[in-house]
């Protein structure tokens, strides 16, 4: 046996948070918390990607160097947009400036 | 460690023991641990083939976040809520077929990627009433696009983002469902075992991997509030 077989009980718990967290997401989105909204519904869907990512697709129980390649993956997204949003959140600004 | 030019013959005799042991590999650990991290660098572009499509939204939801709001109001929640279950259970008798194949249980792992594709399946044929559904609600982008309203033009984007990513998606599952069919054989025909199963734990990291996906685009499409 070469790989970490992780407990039937550990699976089902974390399918029972992630159906929660849908119904978390689904019920936060019937309340206007304005701007907030879409930082909740991300922040849930983030809690729920690093479930998957650490338990169903077993990042925690591999090398470490799985865990970077995983993690580059979502830098450069950030990178990504990071960088488109910061031209576009500021176009406003210029064009305010000038006019 | 071996050194070049020394003699083989201890190795190959291991090597007729576990056949699927590669010669370059030290260990069936190593090359487990190999495919792996070679697995998770193809999902890292798919991270960023996707990331291009999310990016695009992020763009346009920002320039206009009301028609946003109102186009996302004629997708039906519920049925994309019901989608996530349905996909994030696919995922559970995913993880659970990697388990069995750990186990070197082959009736169990069968079973399990039978579910699966049953429930990848399912999302699939509920994909497809949505889609019916815009094609009779004229929100199709294209010539018979119709939307009441002063947010038609920006309601398009919407919906070929909509198509777009939901489509991408899809394609992939369809994918995912084929390379599952094809485990389901190899399985059912005991080529994997307690030892050697690398094909299962990747097909079950692609499968995961497309889970994520829908974990954020759900969200995302279907549950937009006005100003948010």
């Amino acid at each position: 046996m070469s790989q970490h077989v992780v407990p039937f009980k550990i699976y089902a718990v974390i399918f029972a948070t992630l159906l929660l967290l849908t119904l978390v997401t689904v019920d936060v989105a019937t309340y206007n918390f304005g701007m907030m909204n879409i930082y909740i519904a991300l922040a849930v869907a983030t809690a729920k990607a690093t479930l998957v990512i650490l338990y169903f697709m077993h990042v925690r129980y591999a090398p470490a160097l799985v865990g970077v390649f995983a993690a580059a993956g979502f830098v450069w997204l950030l990178l990504l947009l990071t960088f488109t949003l910061s031209d576009f959140i500021t176009r406003g600004w210029i064009a305010g400036f000038m006019g | 460690m071996k050194r070049w030019g020394e003699p083989l013959a201890d190795h190959t005799e291991a090597h007729a023991l576990a056949s699927h042991h590669k010669h370059q590999f030290e260990t069936i650990e190593q090359q487990q641990e190999t495919s792996t991290l070679g697995m998770w660098a193809f999902l890292v572009t798919e991270v960023l083939f996707f990331g291009g499509l999310f990016c695009a939204y992020t763009v346009y939801r920002y320039l206009y976040p009301h028609a946003f709001a109102a186009a996302s109001h004629h997708l039906n929640y519920v049925i994309g809520a019901i989608n996530t279950a349905v996909l994030i259970g696919s995922s559970m008798t995913m993880a659970l077929a990697v388990r069995a194949a750990q186990l070197g249980n082959r009736r169990s792992q069968v079973v399990f990627l039978l579910l699966t594709i049953v429930l990848g399946s399912t999302f699939l044929g509920i994909k497809v009433v949505e889609y019916h559904d815009k094609f009779v609600h004229h929100l199709v982008p294209g010539p018979h696009f119709q939307f009441e309203g002063p947010y038609g033009r920006e309601a398009q984007i919407f919906y070929s983002l909509y198509f777009a990513m939901t489509g991408m998606h899809a394609v992939h599952m369809i994918i995912g469902i084929g390379m599952l069919a094809t485990l389901t054989v190899l399985a059912w025909r005991g080529r994997f075992s307690a030892e050697y199963f690398t094909p299962v734990e990747l097909g079950g990291l692609y499968w995961h991997f497309v889970d994520i996906v829908w974990i954020y685009l759900f969200p995302l499409l279907y549950l937009i509030r006005e100003g948010g």
